[in-house]
């Protein structure tokens, strides 16, 4: 599912004296079935963004298109609940939102909100609890009664059981240690490759943009401000810090050998793996000279 | 969310008024609650209205946040307004539509009834936009102080007051994230009969009570870590300052009530 | 070297009627002198948050002891003890107390019955010292993350203590904050010489120690220099930890045939070694 927005600006407190803008003439165009980061610092609109992708927020100016549904200002919407159903979101801390007494009962909660049948939703429940890496007995038990770590990731599954087309992810890792990190990364990704999902990542980390992004929008002060394939952003230094945005470590670190070495690489590398390759081949070109 | 609230909150400025003790403005308040019952004729009601005016004036405070006072007041104001212009049946008759008759006396107890309101109402709101909710509670500590002598807990409720209002924002936040987290899950607080509605409410309240108590727990070990251990021996970092000002406020109010007192019928 | 403070076989159990349990803390020694920064490294559930707790006073060992300056930790001395340490929690919103940062930062010193003329003194010391001196009236929900942990570590500097504890401080803050905290405790460091004990998941907050614990399943696994415990290296991912970026890539290099002598922690030895080995022949 295609999803635009176009020239959406967005006032918190509209029409009170404390209306404020948090985003001006916002333009992004997600393809579907991409891998989309939004990167940008807190403050900069990205939450306030990611709260359009399933008309939670409505735009005071402009039109957001998901799908073939066009909300705009000054039009009701309404009606959202497919919209809502098609759209994912998992917030930030989403261990805040469980609520039931099993944790069975909170995974089936979206679906059957959605008029899932209580066996299907069950079904997606006992599946999804181990995709996300937990033992079928936690579902008998109390979320609350689960570590943080474990939460997080029922949280997760109680969104994955709507069965969205779009994954919204809002820093979906912050807090957990590196090992919870990296395994909720990988498993997000491993779902977008296999469903073939349109995953957005709203993030501050760049190294998780340059790790599975297709493509970056940059956020700052409330704009879109660029646009592009992460090895195309990532080669302009100078307007990353124009914003404030540090390049991803992997590149600082090439762009350091490529200066001690007094040599270029032919391209921008977004893993470790990628860069510890292309200088391999660098190496094993000096020695057969 | 925050932003809906504009009634009764603070709004920082430098005016004579914002710059009084807290103290001198809640003796104020109250006094003029009850002065404001002395006037009876028209020459009390006028002077009861210029005198809020006047307050009005020193405050600098925008109509807009006033007129919002009002609004949760408005239909009882109306309300009342109109059972005295229909149920009062004394003086000459002013309009005699048969059916339904307005009385002279009516339509001016009806008036004073509403000015009665409206100075109420702006002088409240006047203390509230003008007071930081933090000063408010120093103030009222202060003044109750000297029930603590009979054991009212006063230093123990005026941390509860300021640890509330300290952390209202972030649970109307909390509130909201909440809220569109479960309605991104579907759940529909707007839609439905009323049974459908309170349902909906238990994946907002759960949440948000967890996310309280575990607040609070983690408070509880910041302040014991950080040494609290109750109202004994504790020096105070918020120091209230009378000045002359706060004095003058006071007499301007007892010369108010000495002035109704004297016209009044 | 002076003690500030130190574990002597601290075991520590939430339930110790039931032995099947694994104690949360078990058999911890260690100790931190005056001027330096240790770190204590472990995933989630390694039971450094339990240590925390019982540095703090607000848990006491089962068995073994907790010394503050010495002297053992107890229920009388409880309080006396807690005016020697400063601590920083994970939630920035869930340790503000005040109102505002003046009012928070005075909170510690109302407490313990410090004059209205020295507070006044501390507060703005303090908050020099975090350089949030602009900030006297902000109230909390006005502040970013990384400002608030700010406000927090000038909270506990007014008491003047005699060591800071970082009880992942920086976990919850986004990269700017985590930057603006670590930077503030760096330069604190370097003007005060303070002493710090932070409890951390990240490894570069680690890096910055003299001194590394490395805890794992209730248990000190390892302690040293950060070059000693990085040796470990796939251990400490086996143990839910990371390797430090200059190890990735060391191991990776020399995966694709790149010669390269030893282990790298840090980004210039691996760059450095790169020439050498390669380059300058």
């Amino acid at each position: 599912m295609d999803i635009k927005l176009q020239q959406v600006s967005y006032a918190y407190a509209k029409g009170t004296p404390f209306e404020k803008y948090a985003l001006f003439d916002v333009n992004v165009a997600i393809t579907s079935g991409t891998y989309q980061a939004i990167i940008g610092h807190t403050g900069s609109g990205k939450s306030t963004i990611l709260q359009h992708f399933n008309g939670l927020l409505k735009p005071s100016k402009g039109q957001v298109h998901i799908g073939d549904r066009i909300i705009e200002a000054d039009k009701k919407a309404k009606e959202l609940k497919p919209i809502r159903q098609k759209v994912g979101i998992v917030f930030q801390f989403p261990e805040h939102q469980l609520f039931e007494e099993t944790v069975l009962k909170d995974i089936m909660f979206g679906p059957m909100n959605f008029g899932i049948p209580k066996e299907e939703a069950e079904r997606r429940a006992r599946e999804l609890v181990q995709l996300v890496g937990l033992p079928e007995e936690v579902l008998e038990k109390s979320p609350f009664d689960l570590s943080g770590g474990q939460m997080r990731r029922v949280a997760i599954a109680g969104v994955l059981a709507m069965e969205p087309e779009v994954l919204v992810l809002d820093e979906p890792t912050a807090g957990l240690d590196p090992r919870g990190q990296k395994e909720i990364m990988d498993m997000f990704y491993t779902l977008h490759k296999e469903r073939g999902l349109t995953t957005i990542l709203v993030t501050h980390s760049m190294e998780d943009a340059a790790r599975y992004a297709d493509e970056i929008v940059i956020m700052h002060e409330g704009r879109s401000v660029m646009t592009g394939t992460p090895r195309e952003l990532f080669n302009d230094t100078e307007a990353l810090k124009q914003y404030r945005l540090e390049l991803p470590r992997i590149v600082k670190f090439q762009r350091r050998i490529e200066k001690m070495l007094g040599i270029k690489l032919p391209k921008v590398c977004l893993t470790e793996e990628e860069l510890a390759a292309e200088v391999a081949l660098v190496v094993k070109g000096r020695e057969q000279t | 969310m925050m932003e809906k609230m504009i009634f009764g909150r603070y709004i920082p400025g430098d005016s004579f008024v914002h710059r009084l003790d807290p103290r001198s403005k809640l003796l104020f308040v109250f006094a003029f609650i009850v002065i404001v019952f002395l006037a009876n004729n028209t020459i009390t009601y006028v002077l009861l209205l210029a005198f809020t005016i006047g307050v009005i004036l020193l405050s600098r405070i925008r109509l807009y946040f006033l007129i919002n006072g009002l609004k949760p007041v408005i239909f009882l104001m109306i309300f009342t307004f109109l059972i005295h212009i229909l149920f009062t049946r004394e003086g000459t008759v002013l309009i005699d539509w048969g059916f339904l008759k307005v009385y002279e006396e009516g339509l001016k107890q009806g008036i004073f009834i509403s000015i009665r309101f409206l100075v109420l109402v702006f002088m409240t709101s006047v203390l509230t936009l003008t007071t930081s909710p933090i000063s408010i509670t120093d103030g009222v500590e202060t003044l109750l102080g000297p029930f603590k002598k009979v054991k009212l807990p006063v230093h123990e409720l005026a941390l509860m007051m300021s640890i509330s209002l300290r952390f209202i924002p972030t649970l109307m936040d909390e509130t909201d994230k909440i809220m569109k987290a479960q309605m991104a899950r579907g759940s529909d607080l707007s839609a439905g009969s009323l049974k459908d509605r309170l349902k909906a409410v238990v994946p907002l309240l759960v949440p948000l009570f967890v996310s309280a108590f575990k607040r609070a727990e983690d408070l509880a070990t910041a302040m014991e870590v950080r040494g609290y251990r109750g109202g004994e021996g504790r020096t105070r970092y918020r120091q209230l300052k009378w000045d002359v000002s706060d004095t003058l406020a006071i007499a301007s109010l007892v010369v108010m009530a000495v002035l109704l007192v004297y016209f009044r019928n | 070297m002076t003690e500030i403070l130190s574990f002597n076989q601290v075991t520590f159990s939430y339930t110790p009627e039931v032995p099947e349990v694994r104690n949360a803390v078990e058999d911890v020694t260690f100790t931190v002198n005056e001027g330096e920064w240790v770190a204590i490294v472990g995933h989630n559930g390694s039971g450094k948050s339990t240590l925390a707790k019982l540095m703090s006073g607000l848990l006491f060992p089962n068995n073994g002891e907790v010394r503050i300056m010495r002297d053992v930790l107890t229920e009388e001395n409880l309080w006396e003890m807690r005016s020697h340490i400063g601590m920083v929690f994970q939630n920035p919103d869930n340790q503000f107390v005040g109102a505002t940062v003046q009012d928070d930062v005075a909170f510690s010193l109302e407490n313990n019955g410090v004059p209205y003329k020295e507070m006044v003194e501390r507060v703005h010391q303090s908050l020099q010292q975090v350089k949030m001196e602009k900030f006297l009236d902000h109230e909390p929900h006005h502040l970013s993350g990384g400002q608030k942990q700010r406000v927090a570590i000038a909270g506990a500097l007014a008491m003047q203590p005699k060591i800071l504890i970082l009880d992942e401080a920086t976990s919850m803050l986004d990269p700017l904050g985590r930057e603006e905290v670590l930077q503030t405790v760096q330069s604190l460091r370097e003007k005060t010489g303070l002493t710090v004990l932070s409890i951390t998941h990240d490894l570069e907050e680690a890096m910055l120690a003299d001194h590394v614990l490395f805890m794992n399943e209730g248990k000190k696994y390892a302690e040293g220099t950060p070059e000693k415990i990085f040796a470990l290296g796939d251990k400490l991912v086996d143990l839910g930890l990371d390797l430090p970026f200059a190890m990735k890539m060391t191991k990776l290099l020399q995966a694709q045939g790149v010669q390269l002598v030893g282990q790298h922690i840090t980004e210039e030895e691996l760059v450095n070694d790169l020439w050498t080995s390669n380059f300058n022949k």
